[in-house]
């Protein structure tokens, strides 16, 4: 079983991001559970999202400790969360930045650092960057498809948004292989 | 066909294939996408229903009463403080016999305030009535809906059900469930024929004034029709295996249990997490096993004593605490298996929230193997 672990912040659409990975993954052939934690939902503050993919029916209910990804919607939430915590040797945790972050990840993990703000302004005109980030999530690890990606999008959001998304995803997306 | 959603959505969905033909319900976290779904098939005739918005959980059942009474298939949702509010009318829903269906996402009491997950406000209620079932997942939280109508509405029984799931753990979780096509639902669950109804053509009473001569034997025949139940339900789970390939015959459910010295007994969706933590206790040589607790009400005492009679030890996490006494199913169980000699240890977890992992059911399996319970577990050690 690999589990992935999003923070973000009260509206960023973390929880939103976990689902379309869910739906993308479960397109893909695999077990995918999404949940939020269940927090105090208010505009700003920290929040998580979890998603879990396995090979057959996904039994644990417990939030994730030792994720195997890990994505990072705001990188303003490192100074005030342990983000990286628990993540497991050979992981991935992919922030979004502009900048080259200031905070190391453990030994044996991936770090890649994306301008989803950039990507989302430029294509969205928002700075609402849970869908660019679910296309670096697509490249980085594997789980999910490009194309069930492009499908739990379409079935999400209607017409013109729908395929600005996939746009912004599909940016990012490339950054992402490219880079790889 | 399997497909991915959230569990408040394919409870909805469950409900809309049901085919209820009054919906009352007042939103309240974690319940509110299932009745804003529910609301939404309406508005968009998908769902042939009247849906009665109301200014209160006290007035959405009161609502279902007439509408059960009039001869309808009748449905509502709530959770915690909304279920708090509607206390005297489940009694008079149950009292009345009428086979309303009521999903629980189960979630805390206040004070303090708490929108998170434990079980305190359907088991706070275990004298109401009700029959009530505890899903561990989504694909058990939306079949428990098709059985618990087509047992309620038994002329054996006649009582209303909770469905009981757990608020946000499975309410607002995505996981593929196989969902029924409206085909099978309708082959299953046939149309509500009323026993009787309040009919202006045919008058009756319902809900009247008991004098001392008459309640008891009220009170005897509702019990009664609760113990039928059991044998109602165990037809209706098997022929919903024998249609649909899910068998939930049994009201209790063992895990690796026919040859464990120690058995977990649990309800909801606790059992999952219990279920890989049983796995991986059992490589390292632990014979460990679970007994989940399907139904609750009525409750099962002689299948959990069949199904514990031959293990060493008990332990009974429950997500609720009767404050002074101890978690209501440990009472329970501890009852169940009066006269056997096996300790029975209670372990009140998981409260508002409280997060509860695969190493925490280890360490409770280590406390009760060193005879250690009746206790809460995982207290932060500022209170002890």
């Amino acid at each position: 079983m690999r589990e992935l672990r999003i923070h973000g912040r009260g509206g960023q659409g973390s929880v939103t991001a976990a689902e379309l990975i869910a739906v993308a993954a479960f397109e893909g052939g695999v077990y995918a559970q999404a949940f939020p934690a269940f927090g105090v939902e208010r505009r700003g503050a920290p929040v998580q999202a979890f998603v879990r993919f396995n090979d057959h029916v996904i039994r644990l209910r417990s939030q994730v400790y030792e994720p195997d990804y890990i994505i990072v919607q705001d990188s303003t939430l490192i100074k005030d969360v342990n983000v990286f915590l628990g993540v497991k040797p050979g992981g991935i945790v992919i922030v979004n930045s502009g900048k080259k972050i200031d905070a190391s990840v453990p030994a044996g993990v991936k770090l890649i650092t994306i301008d989803a703000t950039s990507i989302a302004l430029e294509v969205l005109g928002l700075p609402i960057t849970n869908t660019t980030l679910m296309g670096a999530f697509a490249a980085a690890s594997g789980e999910i498809k490009f194309s069930a990606l492009e499908n739990a999008l379409r079935h999400r959001f209607p017409g013109e948004l729908a395929e600005k998304n996939i746009r912004a995803a599909l940016k990012a997306f490339e950054i992402v292989k490219g880079g790889a | 066909m399997l497909e991915i959603t959230e569990g408040s959505h394919a409870v909805a969905k469950a409900v809309k294939m049901s085919r209820p033909q009054v919906i009352a319900a007042y939103p309240i976290t974690p319940q509110t996408h299932i009745v804003e779904t529910l609301a939404d098939m309406v508005a968009n005739g998908e769902l042939d229903a009247e849906y009665i918005t109301v200014e209160s959980e006290f007035s959405a059942l009161s609502a279902c009463i007439g509408a059960s009474a009039a001869g309808s298939r009748t449905y509502s949702a709530t959770t915690s403080q909304g279920l708090a509010l509607m206390f005297e009318v489940c009694f008079n829903v149950s009292g009345m016999r009428l086979p309303i269906v009521m999903t629980i996402a189960n979630r805390a009491l206040g004070a303090p305030l708490s929108i998170w997950n434990d079980q305190q406000d359907s088991i706070s209620l275990r004298d109401c009535g009700w029959i009530q079932f505890y899903a561990e997942d989504n694909q058990e939280a939306t079949d428990l809906h098709y059985i618990a109508y087509k047992v309620a509405e038994s002329v054996e029984v006649l009582l209303p059900a909770f469905v009981c799931f757990d608020g946000f753990i499975l309410s607002h979780t995505y996981e593929p469930v196989d969902m029924l096509s409206q085909e099978d639902v309708d082959r299953y669950l046939p149309a509500y024929k009323p026993f009787q109804k309040l009919d202006s053509d045919d008058p009756i009473s319902m809900g009247m004034y008991a004098t001392p001569e008459y309640y008891l034997e009220f009170r005897y025949e509702h019990d009664q029709a609760m113990k039928r139940a059991k044998d109602v339900i165990s037809k209706a789970g098997k022929e919903f295996g024998e249609m649909f390939g899910r068998d939930y015959s049994a009201l209790v459910e063992g895990y690796r249990l026919e040859d464990a010295d120690t058995a977990i007994v649990a309800m909801g969706s606790l059992c999952g997490t219990i279920k890989d933590s049983i796995d991986e206790m059992r490589l390292a040589g632990k014979k460990v096993g679970l007994l989940k607790i399907r139904c609750f009400r009525p409750f099962p005492a002689e299948e959990i004593r069949n199904a514990l009679s031959h293990v060493k030890r008990v332990a009974v996490l429950d997500k609720n605490v009767s404050i002074g006494a101890k978690g209501a199913v440990a009472i329970e169980v501890r009852d169940a298996l009066y006269g056997k000699t096996m300790p029975v240890l209670g372990y009140i977890l998981g409260l508002g929230g409280r997060d509860v992992r695969i190493s925490d059911i280890k360490n409770i399996i280590s406390l009760a193997e060193s005879g250690k319970g009746d206790q809460f577990y995982g207290l932060r050690t500022e209170v002890l």
